[in-house]
């Protein structure tokens, strides 16, 4: 790896990790998010200053290249992730279902006790 | 209160939905009404109101298949006994309820379902089209359940309690309810029976499976079909007891 390529790939690091603490800070993420991202900061920081084991890695998978090991984490890392907001997402719809058919039946069930009481009412 | 309430899901039916809730008090049963506005932007909701029927309303549009929940839960958790269940626009005929409901009444089954393609069943001329996509999914869902089922999209039914609870509870498929509905009751090993019914034809604007549409409902089904098939259903509890 050429010290271009790793201060490149630090500078990276450095600056995912300060967004997302920024994003923490602001509340604009919840920490279980934040902590998933935290870590591909360090993982990214790590591999940039730890060469030797980048291609202990890309042995390991029996890769060629460096750069393809890279790839491919990044690309499994991606569909990984992709998966996980897929299930919160139907997670969340749903739930949203849920709370909206509950919300209409309460306005209902609000409405009839109220027109009840008016007519219950003394004139 | 009765022990049976009809359940319509409304989705911008306008005055459509006002003959519909009257030609059912024609029928002079003392049914509970219930419309379920689905999010409408137009009177649906004021129009069922003003017959005298239950509303519930969504505050946004959920689809067809969660509105028609919404009303199972409205039984479930008000104590009805049996539940008939039909469309808002007209297409099923009011007075053909009390045949589906007789049956199941008189404890017989616990599901009937209207079917166009019965004998005795009918109406209007059904799209080559879409005849062919609803005999794939009974076809379908006949071979993964055993049973016969001839028209597995009708959305005209009478049910009892038990099944009350359970379309009112989280197995039900409320994304599409349709042909995997139909499998899911055969695995439930429900008493299901189907019944000639006559269909009018719907208003062109609203049909839900005209276009491009269609292919995604067909794959979607497709896939629900199978899910259902590989999903092991335990039979949800009836907490509030039948009135």
């Amino acid at each position: 790896m050429t010290p271009t390529q790793r201060i490149f790939a630090a500078v990276v690091a450095v600056l995912l990790m300060l967004f997302v603490i920024n994003a923490i800070r602001r509340r604009r993420l919840e920490i279980q998010y934040a902590i998933l991202w935290l870590i591909v900061a360090v993982g990214i920081a790590v591999l940039a200053t730890w060469y030797d084991l980048l291609v202990t890695l890309t042995h390991f998978i029996g890769a060629v290249l460096p750069t393809t090991t890279l790839f491919l984490f990044g690309i499994l890392f991606l569909v990984l992730i992709n998966i996980q907001f897929s299930m919160r997402i139907s997670q969340l719809q749903t739930r949203l279902r849920l709370l909206t058919q509950e919300h209409a039946l309460l306005v209902q069930k609000l409405a009839r006790h109220q027109s009840e009481e008016k007519d219950d009412s003394p004139q | 209160m009765s022990d049976v309430l009809v359940i319509i899901p409304a989705y911008n039916e306008g005055e459509r939905l006002a003959a519909v809730l009257q030609s059912i008090r024609d029928l002079g049963r003392d049914w509970d009404l219930l419309v379920v506005d689905d999010g409408s932007s137009d009177r649906t909701a004021q129009i069922a109101a003003d017959t005298g029927a239950f509303v519930v309303s969504h505050t946004y549009n959920l689809g067809y298949g969660a509105a028609l929940q919404t009303g199972y839960k409205f039984a479930a958790s008000h104590g009805y006994r049996f539940v008939v269940q039909m469309d808002a626009d007209g297409q099923h005929l009011p007075e053909e309820t009390i045949k589906l409901l007789d049956p199941v009444q008189a404890d017989e089954a616990d599901v009937v379902i209207g079917s166009r393609f019965l004998d005795g069943g009918g109406g209007y001329p059904v799209p080559l089209l879409r005849k062919v996509g609803i005999g794939l999914f009974g076809g379908l869902a006949g071979l993964l359940s055993g049973a016969t089922i001839s028209d597995a999209t009708s959305g005209f039914y009478a049910v009892n309690r038990k099944v009350i609870v359970l379309f009112a509870s989280d197995v039900f498929p409320a994304d599409y309810p349709d042909a995997d509905v139909r499998l899911m009751l055969h695995k439930l090993k429900l008493r299901v029976r189907e019944l000639p019914t006559t269909m009018k034809p719907g208003p062109p604007d609203k049909s839900m499976h005209g276009g491009l549409r269609s292919l995604w409902y067909v794959v979607k089904m497709m896939i629900s079909l199978l899910i259902v098939w590989i999903t092991r259903f335990t039979p949800p509890v009836d907490k509030e007891g039948s009135a």
